[in-house]
């Protein structure tokens, strides 16, 4: 039965993350936005409070919500829909980054790195690094987009991996305990080639070579990293060794279909806020009459914040749609990249538009709008950019290898 | 289960129709399974007879006229949930398998003719979505009100032809409204008109010929005679679907004090003057102008009647208008998209299909992905519609995304076929003409 609503299941996750924005979040926005490369350290109590409540702390959490769906199947598609982790975590995920995208970025053990173990780890490997805050390392000073490009290499030499290459861009690569980092054993052999490695912090080899300066999300460290035969144990591998060209890069890409949705759902929660706080300067100064029915026949600024408010929710549907459909085992690459697409322009277009709306005192750092609308520009780049989730929804719609549409 | 998936509507019409016909009625509906609304309606709008209508009388009369019936609102489901029910799948894939292969190839003519067909109006007829709307104890066969199923309806009609599908829509509207905010005389009185054997015109003519139109603030009044009792109706009323052959309006009219209500009209009504009003799209529709001048029209043409008591809410037709509105340009933008991507990939130029260029495979992308967002917002406010929760705001962010967005897709759609795109040889010049209407109609359909 067609429903739209946040699902009453999740409606006291979603008002407790919402909490956390405002209680945790919001007060602390500006300071590490100034501040940046400083430790956000009032996170660490925020984080003791979610590993307390994934470890059965009572309260449904996305994460646990995510176990209990891997060993409950009763649920089919059909009649019987399921609302399970990756519903819930997209519509936490929506309300954390309406409070602050860059802290909801570097709540420790919530990296990347911990999704990919989560997906592909073997259980010793969930049992090690589980608990342990994992970067991921992907993109290279010439491989951003096209990931099959990557040049870091690793070799097997005894029991250990030797690997070497540099890279860029690592959220959380200074303040996490471990980095999951993408190589190629054969760089001749292209993308199937390309395999995943746990590297431990304090591996020998492995150095934090810088932290970048950013536009935005200045509260997430953004780092270098630098391996020069750097050694880690033989089953640091995630996923197989084995190089099978038939599968290409799918097992490595697959992990975007469940993360591409999460980043829209930033993105949605950054615009959200956007919107929000527009409508509140623009009603304070009786710019907005507040014409639900037809803002149109208002102010150009009220018809304009409804159109961006209405962008807003196309992206906020979307978003939910590919997470639903990750939860009910439907594929979703497509409706992940359209979600992903959308959302990451949204965002950015939204909180531009709405400084431009609210002028002189949102354009000054006295407000977060001009915040949101820097740390929204990334939201339409990493996880993809938006020309990468147009080829992706663009070629299956038209049939196209990657060889035809480039 | 396989004998209903095989139940379709071709199968339903010319001879196969009437053999099933000579079956008795209550054995065909034992054979078919007929329990669901969506079952029945099937079964009930393909009969050709006049049981249906006995039956829907009899019902009718038997009850108290002070006595409306409405359709209960749905409880929704708790679950977020993008499956439709299996009636509703069914529904909508007859409606698809209707909008392919009667409405697309009528919908030229109609466009040219400035009318729909008698023909395919009353093939529409024998699809039954009157009957859908109107409570079983009317005679009809639907259980609650269900605006996720007509948007589902409207959609796939669309994706056939927009102005036809308004066409077919608009006496739906009418008894919606009657059934919504009828009184019980009122209900029995006009509603056996639309459950009998033929298609019954009729249109619900909120729209009035000025800029930054205010639909919950019609100009159009009515004022009481207290004299000789009754009303007279002052106003204009413009591109009203079916306006040549509607045998009955629901007109928006304010009246003093009170705000805006319906009242029907019917076409012989004195000082009713009706003009047709051929416009840029939806021509299929047979859009026509109405001039009330002084029309007079008795004490109970008030739908609702006079008491305080009446349930009528202009914003929740308006809104209810826009949503269905919303559904018509998520169906033409799906056609749009249907028919480029073919197009595109056949299409060469310096000697590879268009379709290998980012410029023009990025357009289709991004087509696909507002098309999916505007269906998301339609179904989003219908389900709170359904359900009797408040939807001006979502009624009205999809009416902004399906005005901006559909039109961007319509022109995006004749851009990507170039200059074959501008001729009628293919259909995109149409649903740029038809996607225009959103954001400029009000009324006239209903989810």
């Amino acid at each position: 039965m067609i429903y739209l609503e946040t699902p009453k299941r999740f409606r006291a996750l979603v008002e407790q993350a919402h909490g956390i924005a405002v209680n945790v979040f919001r007060p602390i926005s500006r300071k590490y936005d100034l501040a940046e490369h400083e430790y956000p350290k009032e996170l660490d109590l925020l984080a003791a409070i979610i590993d307390g409540v994934n470890d059965g702390g009572g309260a449904a959490s996305a994460s646990q919500l995510q176990k209990e769906d891997k060993t409950t199947t009763e649920e089919t598609a059909g009649s019987t829909t399921k609302n399970g982790g990756n519903l819930a975590t997209v519509l936490s995920m929506m309300e954390l980054c309406w409070g602050d995208v860059g802290l909801a970025l570097t709540i420790p053990r919530q990296g990347l790195g911990n999704a990919a173990v989560a997906a592909v780890g073997t259980p010793e490997q969930k049992a090690k690094y589980g608990k342990r805050w994992i970067s991921m390392a992907i993109t290279e000073p010439n491989a951003g987009s096209d990931s099959a490009a990557i040049r870091t290499s690793a070799r097997l030499v005894g029991d250990e991996w030797v690997i070497n290459g540099e890279k860029i861009f690592v959220t959380a690569g200074a303040r996490s305990d471990a980095v999951v980092v993408w190589a190629t054993l054969d760089a001749s052999l292209g993308r199937a080639a390309i395999k995943s490695f746990l590297v431990p912090k304090g591996s020998p080899g492995l150095k934090v070579a810088r932290l970048d300066h950013k536009l935005g999300i200045r509260a997430s460290d953004t780092a270098t990293l630098l391996l020069e035969d750097c050694r880690v144990p033989k089953e640091n591998i995630l996923g197989s060794a084995e190089i099978d060209t038939t599968k290409s890069f799918a097992g490595a890409m697959k992990t975007f279909d469940n993360t591409r949705p999460v980043v829209a759902a930033m993105a949605c929660g950054v615009a959200r806020a956007a919107v929000e706080r527009a409508r509140e300067i623009l009603e304070k100064a009786q710019a907005v009459r507040g014409n639900e029915r037809s803002p149109w026949l208002g102010s150009a600024a009220e018809a304009e914040l409804c159109r961006l408010e209405a962008e807003v929710e196309v992206a906020r549907l979307l978003t939910m749609k590919s997470a639903w459909m990750a939860d009910n085992r439907v594929p979703n690459s497509v409706e992940a990249s359209m979600a992903k697409a959308k959302a990451g322009r949204v965002c950015t277009e939204v909180t531009l538009r709405c400084v431009e709306l609210c002028g002189a005192a949102a354009y000054a750092e006295t407000d977060l709008l001009e915040k949101w609308a820097r740390d929204a520009k990334i939201l339409d780049i990493f996880e993809g950019t938006q020309q990468i989730q147009l080829l992706v929804v663009a070629r299956r719609l038209l049939g196209k290898s990657s060889g035809e549409l480039r | 289960m396989t004998k209903r998936r095989g139940f379709s509507l071709e199968r339903l019409s010319g001879a196969p129709l009437r053999a099933l016909t000579r079956l008795s009625g209550s054995d065909l509906a034992a054979r078919l399974h007929l329990r669901d609304p969506a079952r029945k309606i099937l079964y009930h709008g393909a009969r050709v007879g006049t049981q249906a209508i006995k039956a829907g009388v009899a019902a009718v009369s038997k009850r108290a006229p002070s006595d409306p019936t409405r359709l209960s609102a749905s409880k929704g489901a708790g679950k977020f949930d993008l499956t439709p029910t299996d009636d509703q799948a069914m529904m909508r894939d007859s409606m698809r398998r209707f909008a392919g292969e009667v409405l697309q190839s009528a919908a030229r003519a109609a466009d040219d003719a400035a009318s729909p067909s008698d023909e395919v109006l009353e093939q529409a007829h024998a699809l039954g979505l009157a009957a859908l709307a109107v409570p079983e104890a009317l005679g009809g066969v639907g259980a609650e009100r269900s605006s996720i199923t007509q948007v589902l309806i409207a959609e796939e009609l669309s994706r056939g032809d927009m102005g036809l599908a308004l066409a077919i829509l608009s006496p739906v509207a009418v008894v919606q409204a009657i059934v919504e905010w009828g009184t019980g005389a009122q209900q029995q009185d006009l509603l056996p008109r639309f459950l009998g054997d033929h298609f019954a015109p009729a249109a619900l003519a909120i729209l009035e010929p000025r800029p930054l139109f205010d639909p919950v603030a019609p100009r159009t009044g009515a004022v009481r005679d207290a004299k000789g009792g009754g009303w007279a109706l002052w106003g204009e009323k413009s591109l009203v679907p079916l306006a040549s052959r509607a045998e009955t309006f629901l007109v928006a009219a304010d009246v003093k004090g009170v705000g805006p209500r319906l009242f029907v009209v019917h076409r012989d009504t004195p000082g009713l003057s009706i003009e047709p009003e051929p416009s840029m799209g939806l021509r299929g529709a047979g859009l026509g102008h109405l001039k009330l001048e002084g029309a007079r029209v008795p004490d109970d043409a008030l739908l609702g009647g006079p008491g305080a008591d009446n349930s009528f809410d202009v914003g929740v037709l308006v809104d209810r208008a826009r949503i269905a509105w919303g559904a018509l340009a998520v169906g033409t933008s799906q056609a749009v998209l249907d028919y480029v991507i073919p197009y595109v990939n056949a299409r060469q130029a310096f000697g590879e299909p268009i379709s290998n260029r980012q410029s023009v495979a990025f357009l289709v992308a991004d087509i696909a992905i507002e098309v999916e967002g505007m269906r998301l917002l339609v179904q989003r406010a219908a389900s709170l519609a359904e359900q009797g929760k408040g939807i001006t705001r979502a009624a009205s962010l999809a009416r902004q995304q399906c005005a901006s967005k559909g039109m961007k897709i319509g022109s995006d759609g004749v851009q990507l076929l170039g200059g074959h795109g501008f001729i009628k040889e293919h259909p995109v010049e149409r649903w740029y003409r038809n996607l225009r209407a959103i954001g400029v109609f009000e009324g006239g359909v209903l989810a």
